[in-house]
């Protein structure tokens, strides 16, 4: 075996996500084969990997997502690695931007890295733990409305 | 994270298997051979990407096999220096922080690459980050399951394909266990601000 280049392309979690989803419905469609000993291999790796990424934000994204994110950052000129780390970890936090934009002091102003903050936050889509903390807080603003039964269109009772 | 790696390699179907779509026998057959296994200055092979060229497929006399020399690409788990991961604490040795990625374990943050000051808890077998703030120092402890982002500094790859038998001491290696090494080991370090247990900087 030969290995002709040891670095073709980056791939972003959300490629790879894709790509194992994908694989594991052919895979249950043509059924039988599943199971033999010489796919144990490629079942383990594909299971611990997908249950790695769906953890992070990047099972919510989309290549029209993806795309819409990388036209946006162009203007602060960040390089190919330093974009691949936004996309795979949505920072919301100045901390997080500086471990992952080299020498972010000298290269992004305040207001800059604010900017990246609000692209990142605004285009990526949120994690799933965040998506419970919206929905938590969509609960709490129903109970604050009125339920159903206040409502002058409830059941008659005569 | 991942890297996409272009091959080449010589895939042998057996003769039972020509009814199937050479294509299908011929993914199968890679992935049989590559996935979960870490190659020597490659990384952690995942799965197969795609097919790129495939040459014309050779019987050999004494093999009723077909041979065929296939171009493919391959999704390959190789980070790159400095790259930030998230992963979760496996355990704390006097050697370290063991973190661990789920589809990948051999994560090691040493004990100089840690938040200083840090020291190693005998009782409890954890590390702990002594912060020092006005109000007194807080202790910090790296419990096992919990998340962490640290920094790739360093990698490291050991072949471990089998040696020949040794002359000299046949008999005394055939009796101790040979050392189980690691192929592929990734040493990390958190002693940056932001690096870290998730909880230690989220502010809620």
């Amino acid at each position: 075996m030969e290995v002709k280049d040891a670095s073709a392309a980056l791939l972003s979690n959300y490629e790879v996500f894709q790509l194992l989803t994908d694989m594991k419905e052919q895979r249950k469609e043509s059924g039988k084969n599943k199971h033999s000993s010489g796919q144990q291999n490629l079942n383990t790796i594909t299971y611990e990997t997908l249950k790695y990424i769906s953890k992070t934000p990047c099972r919510h994204q989309s290549p029209e997502i993806v795309r819409e994110f990388l036209t946006a950052v162009k203007s602060h000129k960040l390089t190919k690695a330093e974009k691949l780390q936004l996309l795979n970890h949505r920072p919301v936090t100045a901390v997080e931007i500086q471990l992952m934009v080299e020498e972010s002091e000298e290269r992004l102003t305040e207001e800059q890295i604010e900017a990246l903050l609000l692209t990142v936050t605004s285009i990526l889509p949120a994690g799933p733990e965040a998506e419970q903390k919206q929905n938590t807080n969509g609960d709490v603003t129903m109970d604050e409305e009125d339920p159903a039964w206040n409502s002058t269109t409830g059941p008659s009772v005569s | 994270m991942f890297v996409l790696v272009e091959m080449v390699d010589t895939v042998r179907i057996p003769p039972w298997q020509f009814e199937r779509k050479l294509n299908d026998s011929i993914a199968e057959e890679l992935n049989k051979k590559l996935a979960n296994k870490v190659v020597y200055n490659v990384g952690l092979c995942i799965c197969l990407f795609d097919i790129t060229k495939l040459e014309d497929a050779y019987v050999f006399p004494g093999d009723g096999a077909s041979h065929t020399k296939v171009h493919f690409r391959y999704v390959v788990f190789h980070p790159f220096l400095d790259e930030i991961l998230i992963g979760n604490i496996k355990g704390c040795s006097p050697e370290g922080v063991h973190v661990s990625l789920g589809f990948f374990d051999d994560i090691l943050i040493p004990p100089e690459s840690l938040q200083q000051p840090a020291k190693f808890d005998e009782a409890e077998q954890v590390w702990v980050w002594e912060y020092e703030t006005e109000e007194g120092a807080h202790d910090l402890y790296m419990d096992t399951g919990e998340e962490i982002r640290f920094r790739v500094v360093d990698e490291s790859f050991v072949d471990t394909s089998p040696t020949g038998p040794s002359s000299a001491d046949a008999t005394s290696s055939s009796e101790e266990l040979p050392k189980k090494e690691a192929p592929y080991t990734l040493v990390g370090s958190i002693s940056e601000p932001g690096l870290g247990l998730l909880s230690w900087w989220t502010s809620s």
